[in-house]
């Protein structure tokens, strides 16, 4: 397994602990926002594993935005890390992937780019692109044998919850992660952890606008 | 630009399809271009694994997530006399390519593989033989010379007089040494492009060994077909293959049979179904309930069809006859095969082939075709070769019995050592690593470590074999 993170103490770690389970484990400290870095990293960590067979790209950040707040910074710190890390990283990974005919794509996007709402406009625009971006690349892929997973988490209890105002269904990493396995084991294209919320997104999904934008949701 | 770049990835198999992993391939057409690769790798740390056609059923040429050099475009011929059959060429020349190049002038290779895809650098790499190993043996014996690049930057010149240990190191160093970068290899006089060939049944394996033993050094070629499926008295009955090349004169109409277009395979089976398309008719009869079946009809028909024929074949169709199925391999499905292949000394031999036999069907992993061949031992560092036998196992492998399968292999092996026998890096995919030094012996396995710390001191230079068998403790 290749470990690729900002704080390289937590990634050895999670190393250890893999190796103590009889696991093989890399660690790569990386910022996922140093775009130039990928050309360099992804094929010394392809020479490190020996195959690629899942590539999961977990990066994201949603830092606290208020309700009259409009802060291109962090906007832009969340377009970064959401969308462009993911482009950086995903392209390579579809590319050799696509060579190989086979493997795994898995990105973790958000019930909240399924919807704009009143709370965290870049947050909400950020996971959107995501998903398209997930779904096209599902659309080039499939034909070519390689699995590509959109994954809409609700509320999962990592640091980045700090953040959030209103949390329920929290879900525990762990939790989250089983959900995912499993979705890569059966090739599914989009899951939702925990499940009810496609149920909620799809009627969130299909409330008009005229109501929607009136609701503080 | 990155290095390596990410175009150059490439999903790589071994030719049974049984294994597989990533690696970036470099197609070099000039040697500069190898000495810049080496540079390159070492700067970055990546290892580089020598690859030619990709014949191998082994990891020999596999180097996952790595670089893997793949030999196959410097493929010219440099110089070629065809007084003395001498030929020089480029490392990536195939087998093909020599015997279409020198077969009108009346020359041979000395030595042939049983297709003739494979490349001159990786038929040294193996030292491999052919159906004549007893009478001509490896093909490394017919190498007058060669060329290299090692990693520590020497470009070297080898002949067995000069140089011996790179000479017998280099080939049969199945790659991990140094890059072939000329060969020149002294071929056959043939007078005729056929071959007398003389095919009898044998009822079991013990009767079969007998009748070849006298005949080893007697006739040029010496095969044998075992029906692997048998058990009982008849286990290993099968078919015996003699052939000898013509006299001078004994071809009537020499400048017909010495064409290219003469010794070219049919295209088409019975005049009707394509060759190409000939394994997917294959397909359905490749498994334990149909093979069986196939190896009964082959058997009958050797025993009451061609019992002591004697018959002129071409040397292409009775040296490649596997070539005759583009594919064959795909006919075992989606998990592909291994050949299991081992070298047993004469004494030991036939107790041991009977043994593995017998247990391969116990086992319930009946192998679906065994080729029996008569060897003699050789000077080669590495060297697979004995003064005995060597029986080569087809195994089909399905995603269900990988494990039972590999599990059979390990049980062979142990006897194939009790036996005092010896493996080849060109087929082996199943021993695990404490073996390689109980069959190479400590004292090779040094001079080769010795030889590998001298031309590739980085150790630049590795496969998946290499890490798997001979880079661990001595």
């Amino acid at each position: 397994m290749a470990l690729v993170a900002r704080r390289a103490e937590l990634l050895n770690q999670i190393a250890d602990e893999i190796k103590s389970n009889g696991g093989r484990a890399h660690v790569y400290p990386h910022d996922a926002t140093q775009f130039a870095n990928v050309p360099t990293l992804f094929p010394t960590i392809l020479r490190d594993l020996g195959r690629l067979d899942v590539i999961v790209y977990a990066a994201g950040v949603m830092p606290a935005v208020d309700l009259s707040e409009f802060n291109f910074e962090k906007d832009k710190a969340m377009m970064d890390a959401n969308v462009l890390g993911a482009m950086a990283w995903l392209g390579p990974a579809a590319m050799a992937f696509e060579r190989m005919g086979r493997g795994s794509i898995v990105g973790i996007s958000s019930v909240a780019g399924d919807r704009g709402r009143i709370l965290n406009p870049a947050y909400n625009a950020s996971k959107a692109a995501l998903s398209t971006y997930l779904e096209a690349l599902r659309n080039r892929l499939t034909r070519r044998g390689v699995h590509v997973l959109t994954v809409k988490p609700g509320f999962v209890d990592t640091d980045m919850l700090q953040g959030a105002k209103r949390a329920f269904w929290v879900i525990s990493p762990e939790q989250a992660a089983a959900d995912i396995f499993r979705a890569v084991k059966s090739r599914k294209p989009t899951i939702y952890t925990p499940a009810r919320w496609g149920v909620v997104m799809m009627i969130v999904q299909h409330i008009p606008s005229f109501i929607f934008r009136r609701m503080s949701f | 630009m990155p290095f390596p770049s990410l175009d150059r990835l490439s999903p790589l198999e071994n030719f049974g399809h049984s294994m597989g992993s990533p690696a970036f391939v470099y197609r070099p057409t000039r040697a500069e271009q190898i000495a810049e690769l080496f540079e390159s790798a070492s700067r970055c740390g990546y290892t580089i694994g020598l690859r030619g056609s990709g014949r191998s059923y082994s990891d020999a040429a596999l180097n996952g997530g790595h670089i893997v050099l793949d030999i196959r475009r410097m493929n010219r011929v440099l110089e070629w006399n065809p007084d003395t059959g001498v030929i020089k060429v480029e490392p990536g020349v195939t087998i093909q390519q020599l015997w279409q190049y020198t077969l009108e002038d009346g020359w041979w290779p000395p030595v042939v593989p049983g297709t003739m895809f494979p490349t001159l650098a990786g038929c040294l790499a193996m030292n491999i033989h052919g159906k004549n190993n007893c009478v001509a043996g490896t093909i490394g014996e017919h190498v007058l010379g060669f060329t290299a690049l090692l990693p520590n930057g020497d470009s070297i010149t080898c002949t067995p007089q000069t140089t011996p240990d790179l000479f017998y190191g280099l080939i049969s160093g199945a790659g991990l040494l140094g890059v072939f970068t000329s060969i020149t290899l002294k071929l056959k006089r043939i007078y005729s492009g056929n071959l007398w060939v003389h095919a009898w049944a044998s009822p079991n394996l013990r009767a079969m060994m007998s009748e070849m033993e006298p005949l080893k050094t007697e006739t040029d070629y010496l095969v044998g077909w075992v029906d692997s499926t048998a058990n009982g008295r008849a286990l290993g009955r099968g078919q015996v293959h003699a052939a000898d090349y013509l006299h001078e004169g004994d071809d009537s109409a020499p400048a017909q049979t010495l064409r290219v277009d003469y010794q070219t395979l049919p295209d088409t089976f019975f005049g009707l179904v394509p060759k190409s398309s000939l394994w997917q008719f294959m397909r359905p009869f490749m498994n334990n309930v149909g093979v069986p079946w196939v190896n009964i009809a082959k058997f009958l028909s050797s025993r009451f069809l061609s019992h002591h024929h004697h018959f002129l074949q071409s040397l292409v169709a009775f040296n490649f006859l596997l070539d005759y199925v583009p594919n064959w391999e795909r006919s075992y499905g989606r998990g592909g095969l291994i050949q299991y292949q081992s070298f047993i000394p004469k004494e030991t031999a036939s107790d041991a082939f009977v043994e593995m036999i017998a247990l391969t069907n116990r086992r319930g992993l009946p192998n679906y075709l065994s080729v029996l061949k008569r060897h003699r031992p050789d000077k080669f560092l590495l060297s697979h070769a004995v003064d005995g036998w060597s029986m080569a196992m087809d195994f089909r492998v399905t995603a269900g019995n990988r494990a039972k399968l590999q599990a059979l292999c390990d049980e062979l092996s142990e006897m194939v050592l009790q036996a005092g026998g010896r493996f080849y890096f060109a087929k082996d995919g199943t021993l695990r690593p404490e073996m390689a030094v109980l069959f190479l012996g400590v004292e090779a396995l040094r001079r080769f470590r010795e030889l590998k710390a001298q031309c590739d001191p980085q150790g630049l230079l590795q496969t998946e074999l290499y890490r798997r068998l001979l880079c661990g403790p001595a």
